[in-house]
């Protein structure tokens, strides 16, 4: 039905411009917000508020009950994951464990969120 | 009162189109997707076409009326499934109403098209970030929508331009 070789006909000067601008946005937005650091501490949020956050280096299982049931995370080796949910869809399951700063899990029907966050940045000492 | 309520041509062809984009957003509602949350969004096709062909309010009511009635059809009415679909598409009918003034001359439906996809990853990630999952890790998710808006809005925006051509 689409035929490739006539897209270029169905593209105008200004279609051109846009498809450039948003590839241009997109590029920007993996360098601004997908930094590669690791993760230091995993934030568990519930609802709209922060629930607990823990350290990444000491393997543990957190229990949050939230609207739906009890969910079970996990910490081990540096990672986190949602092992259990009683969500139906289960994505948040499968996305698996999480180890970059900055990567979230999101239970959406649960409405609990983890989310990596990196070290804490050595401020300590400057206020000597 | 119902009795004496005729439906116009207008309402009639508003109530075919509707049926014709729920029909496609049950279809892709099915097919499972890699990412939950990044869809083709094969409904829009239905929209942006009936906005070249018959003007921004018919565009509006069928792409709201989908939006309505294809969450009464899955059970997501009210649920956070259902706002996202309606920010969603309330942004993107924002950004063709926009996109409907730029000059014909050099913007075709791919620009609207890509438009309206970015408007509509847009206007759910508000809902998200503000209401469903207030905290900023939300961020995170941003390009991988970013990705499927570019690619599933310029298909999109080609797919209408070859139906426009007919």
């Amino acid at each position: 039905m689409l035929n490739l070789k006539s897209i270029h006909k169905h593209l105008l000067l200004g279609d051109w411009l846009v498809l450039l601008l948003a590839a241009l946005l997109v590029c920007l937005s993996f360098l601004s917000l997908w930094q590669n650091a690791p993760a230091a501490k995993v934030q568990i949020s519930l609802a709209d508020k922060v629930y607990a956050t823990y350290s990444l280096n000491q393997a543990r299982e957190i229990h949050v009950r939230g609207p739906l049931g009890e969910a079970v995370i996990q910490i081990a080796k540096g990672k986190a994951r949602f092992a259990k949910s009683p969500c139906s869809s289960q994505y948040c399951v499968h996305q698996g464990w999480l180890s970059k700063a900055g990567q979230v899990a999101i239970c959406i029907p649960n409405q609990i969120s983890l989310a990596l966050v990196g070290e804490a940045k050595p401020y300590d000492t400057l206020n000597y | 009162m119902l009795k004496h309520f005729h439906p116009s041509l207008d309402d009639h062809r508003i109530a075919k189109l509707a049926a014709f984009a729920i029909a496609l957003h049950m279809l892709e509602a099915v097919v499972p997707s890699p990412l939950p949350g990044v869809k083709p969004g094969i409904a829009n096709i239905v929209t942006l076409y009936v906005m070249y062909q018959y003007g921004f309010a018919t565009a509006a009511w069928v792409s709201l009326l989908r939006v309505l009635a294809s969450s009464l059809l899955l059970g997501q009415f009210l649920s956070p499934g259902f706002a996202l679909s309606l920010a969603g598409a309330g942004l993107s009918l924002a950004s063709l109403y926009a996109g409907m003034h730029l000059p014909k001359k050099w913007f075709g439906p791919v620009s609207l098209s890509v438009l309206a996809a970015f408007a509509h990853i847009a206007g759910q990630l508000l809902v998200v970030r503000f209401w469903l999952i207030p905290h900023a890790g939300v961020a995170y998710l941003v390009p991988v929508f970013a990705v499927a808006a570019l690619l599933f809005g310029t298909i999109n925006g080609l797919i209408t331009a070859q139906l426009l051509k007919r």
